[in-house]
């Protein structure tokens, strides 16, 4: 009998200390600091990944309109299929906000997941995405963040998911599974083309397009082998559109199309993006008009794919 | 008294099935004055893009045809319309009743400016058509479905 429990227990701590090691935070490396606190910031350039970032769709407030879309004082709720996320502060404000935090961070929480206090951020913070972000980018966003206004609001919804997503330790899991800072779609498709490039980088990485375009399996990872095919929508009733080259998608617009859309929300037709992809385009109407076409080349360059049936 | 009831049955039927016609209807006649909107947009929007030579009477036209659409849209969306016909109205037209009719009056306004306005050259014109196609996205934001 003794000897059943003391069994009994070894197995449970080891497959305790298993998980543990397995779950555990990988935070950034010394070095890729080092030489992010060694860079020079650039503003103009973190105010364009600001806005390709779309920081604003989630954290300034719904309602909010030009400058005001600068404002990140977050409080709102993402009410998806996996349950409710709330959407914290991150404005400078040193007590509500980020105020307090350093560049690492920042960082950790943009390319890892990872909050300063080491937990796992839920991936409804495209981390996922922005994990593809080149680390003087992301140098320049959080230069660009602190120059925002600082905002006292502690108000956040909280965060409600159902087993096994509320375990966020398990999220350590997860990443190891999914979390992958490479390219989607690789060099037989693009090539060396610096501004399909461009796209990629602003697509795949900041842009975060894939969050909703691109359909999720069972775990809640991307289904890259249908990359921005069209997926249902994680907010509610109807499907995001495929943004891919073929007729079900937007094989019929050329780059200009796609660049307009980006800037102004009509389509070729002139029907309004509507839902979510109206603050998308609030923001990508305030990034260089080079970076809208150089998604647009980008869309039409990837492998086109129909509509799931 | 047998007829009478078979009447007033029929009579119910008969109302059910003309208030699901015309539901069908209004959907159509919305989508239709979207489309409607949309032709007037494919004359606007090359000339505000500078790809087209600013063209004042058919701008004017154009403007004319969004505004009656607005003037009639807020009526196109009646309880019991909510679904149907590959409508993408979102239900919040119906729970956010007041937030809907208050779009709607902004847009109302915004084309009646642009009417009044009737700008002679592309300066003139560009500020009043902006703020008039700013309306499209931000009432499809909160009350339009995403679709494939």
């Amino acid at each position: 009998m003794l000897r059943a429990i003391v069994v009994v227990f070894t197995v449970i701590a080891v497959v305790g200390a298993g998980f543990w090691l397995l779950t555990r935070p990988m935070r950034l490396d010394q070095q890729t600091l080092a030489a992010m606190q060694a860079h020079e910031a650039d503003l103009s350039n973190g105010q364009t990944l600001f806005w390709a970032g779309g920081c604003a769709s989630c954290h300034a407030d719904a309602d909010a309109e030009g400058e005001d879309r600068r404002i990140l004082s977050g409080g709102a709720a993402l009410d998806t299929v996996y349950g409710t996320f709330g959407m914290p502060n991150i404005s400078p404000h040193p007590d509500d906000g980020i105020g307090r935090w350093s560049l690492a961070d920042f960082a950790n929480a943009m390319l890892r997941g990872i909050s300063p206090e080491g937990r796992h951020y839920y991936p409804a913070f495209p981390y996922t995405s922005y994990a593809r972000m080149t680390p003087g980018d992301v140098a320049d966003l959080w230069a660009y963040l602190k120059t925002l206004p600082a905002v006292e609001s502690d108000v956040t919804a909280r965060t409600e998911l159902g087993f096994p997503f509320n375990i966020r330790r398990g999220l350590g899991l997860w990443k190891r599974a999914y979390l992958d800072a490479g390219p989607v779609i690789g060099a037989a498709e693009l090539g060396e083309d610096a501004m399909l490039l461009r796209g990629r980088y602003l697509v795949e990485g900041p842009g975060h397009c894939g969050e909703c375009h691109t359909p999720r399996d069972f775990a809640g990872a991307m289904r890259n082998e249908r990359w921005l095919a069209g997926a249902p929508n994680p907010e509610g009733d109807g499907r995001i559109p495929n943004i891919t080259a073929h007729e079900d998608g937007v094989g019929d617009w050329t780059e200009d199309d796609i660049a307009f859309g980006l800037e102004s929300g009509f389509t070729p037709e002139f029907d309004s993006m509507g839902s979510t992809m109206a603050a998308v385009v609030k923001n990508f109407a305030n990034v260089p008009a080079a970076d809208r076409a150089a998604i647009a080349a980008y869309l039409k360059a990837i492998p086109a794919m129909p509509d799931a049936r | 008294m047998p007829f009478r009831q078979s009447t007033i049955a029929a009579m119910i039927v008969a109302a059910t099935a003309a208030t699901a016609v015309a539901q069908d209807d209004v959907i159509e006649q919305r989508q239709q004055l979207m489309k409607d909107n949309g032709q007037a947009m494919r004359v606007l929007v090359p000339m505000a893009r500078g790809q087209a030579e600013y063209d004042a009477e058919a701008a004017l036209a154009a403007f004319v045809s969004i505004r009656d659409s607005a003037l009639v849209f807020g009526d196109l969306f009646p309880e019991g319309s909510e679904t149907g016909g590959d409508t993408r109205a979102k239900p919040e037209i119906w729970s956010d009743r007041e937030g809907f009719d208050a779009a709607v009056a902004a847009f109302i306004d915004d084309t009646e400016a642009a009417v009044a306005a009737a700008p002679a050259d592309l300066d003139a014109f560009r500020p009043v058509f902006g703020a008039m196609a700013q309306n499209c996205g931000d009432c499809h934001e909160v009350y339009q479905v995403p679709e494939d």
